[in-house]
């Protein structure tokens, strides 16, 4: 019986459904969790209930009903929007987001696709979901659309570098590129990236916040002075697509921080041959406790200005993560 | 080869698909009367030639396409297009007369280049194992064998870079100098 369903799976086509089957699965459940994380929490910090009364207890299934209340609402096409443009948009977002769980390794050998670029691959993948960004917000022939959509594209630009930049320290210390080799140059060093690469680290967590256009840096969705932003004229499902990409693309950033900076699936004290059932809890549990710091964050802190916003990227970001691979780079020959 | 052989090879579907995205986009970049979707269609052919260099089993200059001409190259451009004119409808004033030239200076190009390939390479078959290549090797050659090119292209851009930043820049006048910095 198993050894039929290990047979069928090794048919590249079979394969390659299950696989894609799985992550069209993941997105939404994450969007799911994270949302109602989001709420709950952001009700916690702000002494209020929050969801109270979908599903019973906690109101556990208020997402739930989100999502039915997307799938019914009208699909709305602004008069002089640029139809095609606009209809392509968030797909573009999406596959920018979904096409990151490739690489993330949840335990040894349990990765998509260990590709040997892995980690390159998925900086240049992410870089695709800013040209949907920017349809979505020249296409709804909207004021507010239109600045959203320069600001999150000068915002994007400009955060790219400090968090490809900052990626690199870890990529010298393992030697590799492929995401499974990062973590296992990190078991067989003994301890996890961040305890030299804390600079590196700390770049990356707020290059990435910025990539996400989250609070601090939510400025392209500001919604006191843009009303949304590049999302203000999506409605229904396609306004879902975005929703679900913002947060699939929390976990996923998270899931590359915690792989190149917080060892992955990898925990010292934990036996490595358990590693293939407590890795993807490991991987998951550093996740969460990564995207718990950025809804933190989002409800603590001011927004930025945008002059601040350019300010930290270019003259602070970049030229402290250029030092880091510099020193990061002559202790690995001294060393 | 028979193209019996030719048509039965999965990868010559793929390498004919990919290669008819990237010149109908490529035409299109140029007929286009809309400069966004111009830039637009510039990114698919862009994402079609990363396909064939995944076919090439280059990995990295794939990816390396995908990052720096996608991402950044043109969202900059839509950004500098958007930030001056954004027209939702179509501009006839993209519309150009001059299309012989162009046009003669374009297959000129092409057929040079298609002349230097067959007469560099002919026959020759690309062993495309599916094994990418490794970046440590391109690192090396980059950094050993081509080091002197190397360090002179990026003399160069740092150059333009100099250059541009000079030729954008405004000084401000006194009375400017003094409104700022009292702020």
């Amino acid at each position: 019986m198993i050894e039929s369903i290990t047979n069928l799976f090794s048919n590249f086509w079979v394969s390659l459904a299950g696989k894609l089957l799985l992550v069209a699965t993941m997105v939404p459940v994450i969007g799911m969790l994270l949302g109602f994380a989001e709420m709950k929490l952001s009700a916690k910090m702000q002494s209020r209930v929050g969801p109270y009364f979908a599903g019973g207890r906690w109101g556990w299934a208020q997402l739930i009903a989100d999502g039915v209340k997307f799938f019914q609402k009208e699909d709305l096409i602004p008069e002089d929007a640029d139809r095609p443009v606009f209809k392509a948009a968030p797909i573009l977002v999406m596959v920018g987001t979904v096409s990151l769980f490739l690489v993330i390794p949840f335990g040894p050998g349990l990765i998509f696709e260990d590709l040997s670029v892995g980690i390159f691959y998925a900086l240049a993948i992410s870089s695709v979901g800013t040209i949907g960004v920017l349809m979505a917000g020249w296409s709804s022939a909207n004021k507010y659309s239109l600045m959203g959509g320069l600001r999150a594209a000068g915002q994007l630009i400009a955060y790219e570098l400090p968090l490809v930049l900052a990626v690199v320290g870890s990529v010298i210390m393992a030697g590799t590129m492929s995401m499974s080799g990062i973590v296992e140059a990190q078991i067989s060093a003994g301890f996890p990236f961040v305890l030299v690469q804390f600079v590196g680290f700390g770049i990356f967590m707020i290059a990435a916040l910025a990539e996400l256009a989250r609070i601090p840096f939510d400025m392209p969705i500001a919604e006191s002075e843009l009303v949304m932003g590049y999302v203000t004229e999506y409605s229904g499902f396609r306004f879902l697509f975005f929703f679900l990409a913002e947060f699939a693309n929390m976990f996923t950033l998270s899931a590359i921080a915690a792989t190149l900076f917080l060892g992955g699936y990898w925990l010292p004290f934990v036996a490595e041959s358990t590693l293939e059932f407590t890795g993807p809890l490991i991987l998951i549990g550093k996740v969460f406790l990564l995207t718990f710091t950025m809804i933190w964050f989002r409800w603590t802190f001011p927004r930025l200005r945008e002059d601040q916003l350019q300010t930290l990227a270019w003259k602070l970001l970049i030229p402290l993560a250029l030092a880091n691979i510099a020193v990061t780079a002559t202790l690995k020959v001294v060393f | 080869m028979t193209f019996v052989d030719w048509i039965s090879a999965p990868v010559n579907w793929v390498f004919t698909i990919i290669g008819l995205v990237v010149i109908f986009s490529g035409f299109r970049v140029v007929t286009s009367r809309n400069i966004v979707h111009a830039a637009l269609y510039l990114v698919g052919a862009l994402g079609g030639t990363a396909g064939l260099f995944l076919m090439l089993s280059a990995e990295f200059v794939a990816w390396v396409l995908v990052l720096v001409y996608i991402g950044a190259v043109i969202v900059l451009f839509l950004f500098g297009i958007m930030i001056t004119r954004a027209p939702t409808g179509l501009d006839e004033s993209l519309n150009s007369d001059h299309t012989a030239l162009p046009a003669l200076l374009a297959s000129g190009f092409f057929l040079m280049m298609s002349w230097a390939s067959i007469d560099a390479f002919g026959t020759q078959v690309i062993d495309s194992t599916g094994e990418p290549v490794p970046t440590e090797i391109i690192g090396e050659s980059l950094f050993g064998r081509f080091v002197i090119p190397f360090e002179v292209v990026s003399f160069v851009l740092l150059a333009a870079l100099i250059g541009g930043i000079t030729l954008a820049r405004r000084d401000l006048s006194p009375a400017e100098e003094e409104e700022r910095s009292a702020v």
